[in-house]
C-alpha cells in the first residue's frame, strides 16, 4: 500500500503490521497525551510535586534525555569536525535519537513549568547569569541546529526527492552540514555544561554545590564530558535494540566499534574526572559546610552509599574498561553490558544531582523528605519514549536511515 | 515616592528574632498570610504544599525528658545578600522574576514575570519559597477581607515573603505627604513583628546605627553581616548566603541547631 | 534578549552571552538562508536545462 514511499532495496514489514503496532504504541501515546492535558488545564497539583520537590521526575527526564542524546553532538563532532568519516554510517541515526531526545526536553520543559504560556518570559527577560537561562537558549538552538540535520534525511524520502526543490535543498544541507555540526557542537558544550551548572552553582545545597572554573562549577564540565561519553552509548543500544527488532544488521561492526571505543575513552576519562571531583568534594567542599559525605547517604530510605558505587564504579569504571580493551569490547555480551551500564550510569548521575539535591535537608531541624511520582507524571514521562519510538518506526521505515542497510541486507528478486 | 538615591544611604532592612522569647504560638503565621492574602487549602494538614511565608518550626534538643527543652524558630524569607546580592535564588532564576534590591536589600519577586519553573526553590535552603499549586479561591465573602495593597498570586507561581515591602510603599508615601525626606524606624514595620505578643521579633535597617536590630546584634559589614553579639546567630551561616534576618538566643544548643558541624567543631 | 529590554545591560557578561547566542542564531539563519536560495537557483537552472 505504501511500497512508493519505502526506500528502494530495502525490505520492510507488510503495512498492516506496521499499521498494528503504530495503533498499539499510539493507545500508550494518547495516555500521555491525555496526563499532559490534565497537568496543563488543571495545573501541577496534578503532580506529587511540592515545595521540598520543586524539581522531581520531569528535570529528571530532561537531563538524562538530554544527556542521551548528546550522541547526535558528538557524533557529529567526530564525523564532520574531526573526520571520522565511517561514522556517516550512523550519524542519521544519531541526529533521529538526538532530534526525539531533544524534542522529548523541551516537551517536558513545556509540562513541567506552572505558567507555559508565560514560557517566552526566560527569552525576553533573560537573566543571563542563570544557568537556566544558558540552557533554554543552547537548548532552543540546538534543537534548530538537529532539526536542520534531520530534514535532508526526510527530503531524501523517494518520493520527496523526487521534487527538484527539495533534492537540490537537501544536497545543499548536505554540503554545508559541517557548519552546522560545529555550531551544534559549540551550543551543545553549553547547554551540557550549563544543565550540569544548574546543580552546580547552588551554594545553598551541599549536595550539589561545585566550586569550578571562573563562573563554571565543575559540574558544567562533567556533565558535557559525560553526555559526550554516555550519548553514543545510548546511539549504539538503540541500533542494537533496532537491529534486533528488524533481525537485520543495519550498522557495521567496525563502525559500531569506532564509536565504542571512542565513547570507552570518553568514559574512562570522565570517570577518572568525576572520581578527583567527588573525592575533593567530599574532602574539602562538603566538610566546609559542615556536613560529612555520610550524612548524604545516611538516615533515610533510599539513598544509601551504594547509589555512589552504582555510579561510579559499576556504571563508570566498569563499562569504561570493557569499551577501552579491545578484546572485551569485541565480545558482544561484554559490549552490549558495558553501553547498557554507561546509559544506566548517566541516568544515576543526573537523577542524584536533582532528586537527591531536593531529599537531602540542609537545616538540621528538617528530614529527608522522599517522593514518588504520580501517574501524571509517568505518563507524561512515557509520553516522550513512545513518541521517540513512533518517529523512529515512521523515519526506519521510509526514509534512509541507515546507509549499509541495503549491502547488508541484499533483497532477493 | 521616589526617593534621590544619591542621598540616601542604602537601606538594609533586617530583621532579628529572640528564640528565647518566642513562644511558638503562631500569631506571626497568621498576620502575615492574613496581611499577604496568602492563599490556603481546605485540608492543611499536608506541610510540604501549604504556603506559609512565615513558618514556625518546633526545635527540641534531642535529650530526654527532664531534660528537654524546646526551642521555636521562626522562619521568614531571610532575604539573603549573598556576595554581593548574589543570593541563592536570585542569581539563579531565569526570567529576572525576582530581584535583590540594593537599596532596601530586600528580595522581591515579580508575581506577572515568574513563569513557574521552581528554580528559586531549589536553590533555596531554607524552603522559604512555596509554589501555588492550586488557584487561590477564597471562601464566599472572605474575599471582602484582602488587602487592597498586595496582589494575590495566580496558580503557577512561586511566592514568598516580601518583609512586607507594600508597607514600606505606602511608609514612604506617608513621608511624602507630610513633607518628610525619610521614613523613621516605627513607620515601616512587618505585619509578623507587630502581631508578636512577647515583642519577640524587632525590625529595622540593619545598616542605620540608630535602629534597634542594629544595635541588637552589631552586623559586621567586614564578615558580611556576621553579628558581633556573640549571642545572635544567622540559619545556615556557613553556607555564605549572608542573610538578613539574625536570632537571638542564650542556649548554645539552639545556636548550634542553627548550622551544620562537624562532630569535632565547637 | 534584546537591548531595549529593561534588563539588559551594556556590560562584559550581556555581551559574551549575547554575542555568543547571537553568533549561533546568525550561523543557523544565515546557512540555511543560503542552502533555500541555493536549492532555488539550482531548480531552476535545472528546469531549464530539461526544457531544452
Amino acid at each position: 500500500m505504501d511500497s512508493a514511499l519505502i526506500p528502494q532495496g530495502v525490505k520492510r514489514c507488510p503495512t498492516w503490521q506496521f499499521l498494528l503496532w503504530l495503533g498499539i504504541v499510539g493507545v500508550v501515546l494518547l495516555w500521555g497525551v491525555y496526563a499532559m492535558v490534565l497537568c496543563w488545564i488543571k495545573g501541577l497539583n496534578q503532580t506529587n510535586m511540592n515545595d521540598a520537590y520543586g524539581f522531581a521526575l520531569w528535570i529528571w527526564a530532561d537531563l538524562a534525555v538530554i544527556a542521551l542524546g548528546g550522541g547526535a553532538f558528538f557524533t557529529g563532532f567526530l564525523r564532520y569536525l574531526v573526520g571520522k568519516d565511517e561514522l556517516k554510517n550512523i550519524i542519521n541515526y544519531a541526529v533521529l535519537i538526538g532530534f526525539i531526545c531533544y524534542s522529548s526536553a523541551l516537551l517536558l520543559l513545556a509540562i513541567d513549568v506552572g505558567q507555559p504560556l508565560r514560557s517566552w518570559h526566560i527569552f525576553w527577560h533573560a537573566n543571563i547569569h542563570s544557568m537556566l537561562t544558558e540552557v533554554a537558549f543552547c537548548l532552543s538552538c540546538y534543537f534548530m541546529v538537529l532539526t536542520i540535520e534531520y530534514v535532508p534525511l526526510i527530503l531524501e524520502n523517494r518520493q520527496l526527492d523526487k521534487i527538484p526543490f527539495f533534492h537540490h535543498l537537501g544536497h545543499n544541507m548536505h554540503e554545508i552540514m559541517a557548519i552546522f555540526a560545529a555550531t551544534g557542537a559549540f551550543l551543545s558544550f553549553f547547554h551540557q555544561g550549563s544543565l550540569g551548572g544548574v546543580a552546580g552553582v547552588l551554594f545553598g545545597r551541599p549536595f550539589a554545590y561545585r566550586e569550578g572554573f571562573l563562573v563554571w562549577p565543575w559540574t558544567f564540565f562533567l556533565f558535557t564530558w559525560s553526555a559526550a561519553a554516555c550519548g553514543p552509548c545510548f546511539t549504539l543500544l538503540v541500533t542494537k535494540i533496532t537491529e534486533t527488532i528488524t533481525k537485520k544488521k543495519l550498522v557495521k561492526p567496525n563502525v559500531v566499534d569506532l564509536l565504542g571505543k571512542i565513547s570507552g575513552w570518553m568514559l574512562g576519562t570522565y570517570i577518572v574526572a568525576k572520581i578527583i571531583d567527588t573525592w575533593y568534594w567530599a574532602l574539602v567542599t562538603v566538610p566546609s559546610k559542615g556536613f560529612t559525605l555520610t550524612d548524604f547517604y545516611s538516615n533515610n530510605a533510599l539513598y544509601g552509599i551504594w547509589i555512589l558505587v552504582m555510579e561510579i564504579l559499576i556504571c563508570g569504571v566498569a563499562p569504561a574498561i570493557i569499551l577501552i580493551i579491545g578484546p572485551l569490547r569485541r565480545n558482544s555480551a561484554l559490549f552490549m553490558t558495558a553501553i547498557i551500564l554507561a546509559v544506566i550510569g548517566v541516568c544515576i548521575n543526573r537523577w542524584v544531582m536533582v532528586l537527591q539535591v531536593m531529599a537531602m535537608p540542609v537545616l538540621t531541624f528538617e528530614n529527608w523528605v522522599l517522593y514518588y511520582p504520580s501517574w501524571q507524571e509517568v505518563a507524561t514521562t512515557v509520553l516522550p519514549v513512545v513518541y521517540g519510538i513512533i518517529l523512529i518506526m515512521i523515519s526506519y521505515r521510509y526514509l534512509p536511515v541507515f546507509p549499509q542497510e541495503q549491502e547488508l541486507n541484499p533483497v532477493e528478486k | 515616592m521616589k526617593e534621590d538615591p544619591n542621598h540616601i544611604k542604602a537601606r538594609k532592612f533586617g530583621m532579628i528574632i529572640d528564640l528565647d522569647k518566642c513562644t511558638g504560638c503562631g500569631a506571626c503565621m497568621v498576620a502575615c498570610m492574613s496581611e499577604n492574602n496568602v492563599p490556603f487549602k481546605e485540608d492543611e494538614s499536608n506541610k510540604l504544599d501549604s504556603i506559609t511565608w512565615m513558618r514556625v518550626y518546633k526545635v527540641t534538643n534531642g535529650k530526654p525528658y527532664p531534660d528537654m527543652e524546646i526551642c521555636y524558630i521562626p522562619r521568614p524569607c531571610m532575604h539573603c545578600e549573598g556576595s554581593h546580592g548574589h543570593s541563592p535564588c536570585v542569581s539563579v532564576c531565569p526570567a529576572t522574576a525576582t530581584d535583590y534590591d540594593q537599596a532596601t536589600g530586600i528580595v522581591s519577586q515579580i508575581y506577572t514575570r515568574c513563569f513557574g519553573c521552581r528554580y528559586c526553590m531549589a536553590a533555596c535552603p531554607y524552603h522559604a519559597r512555596y509554589f501555588n499549586w492550586w488557584d487561590p479561591v477564597w471562601p464566599t465573602g472572605m474575599e471582602q477581607y484582602l488587602s487592597p495593597n498586595v496582589s494575590p498570586r495566580m496558580r503557577g507561581v512561586v511566592e514568598k515573603c516580601t518583609f512586607c515591602f507594600h508597607r514600606y510603599q505606602l511608609a514612604k508615601d506617608r513621608a511624602f505627604y507630610e513633607g518628610r525626606k525619610t521614613i523613621e524606624e516605627g513607620d515601616y514595620q512587618t505585619a509578623c513583628t507587630q502581631a508578636c505578643p512577647a515583642g519577640a521579633i524587632t525590625f529595622g535597617d540593619l545598616n542605620n546605627p540608630h535602629h534597634k536590630v542594629n544595635q541588637l546584634v552589631e552586623p559586621d559589614p567586614k564578615h558580611n553581616g556576621r553579628p558581633k553579639n556573640p549571642n545572635a546567630f544567622r540559619l545556615l551561616e556557613r553556607l555564605g548566603t549572608n542573610p538578613k534576618v539574625y536570632y537571638l538566643t542564650s542556649r548554645e544548643w539552639v545556636k548550634r541547631a542553627g548550622d551544620n558541624y562537624l562532630k569535632n567543631e565547637d | 534578549m534584546f537591548p531595549f529590554s529593561f534588563e539588559w545591560v551594556w556590560d562584559m557578561d550581556h555581551m559574551v552571552f549575547h554575542g555568543g547566542l547571537w553568533y549561533a542564531l546568525s550561523i543557523i539563519g544565515l546557512g540555511v538562508t543560503y542552502c533555500i536560495i541555493k536549492a532555488a537557483l539550482d531548480t531552476l537552472k535545472g528546469n531549464g536545462a530539461q526544457h531544452l
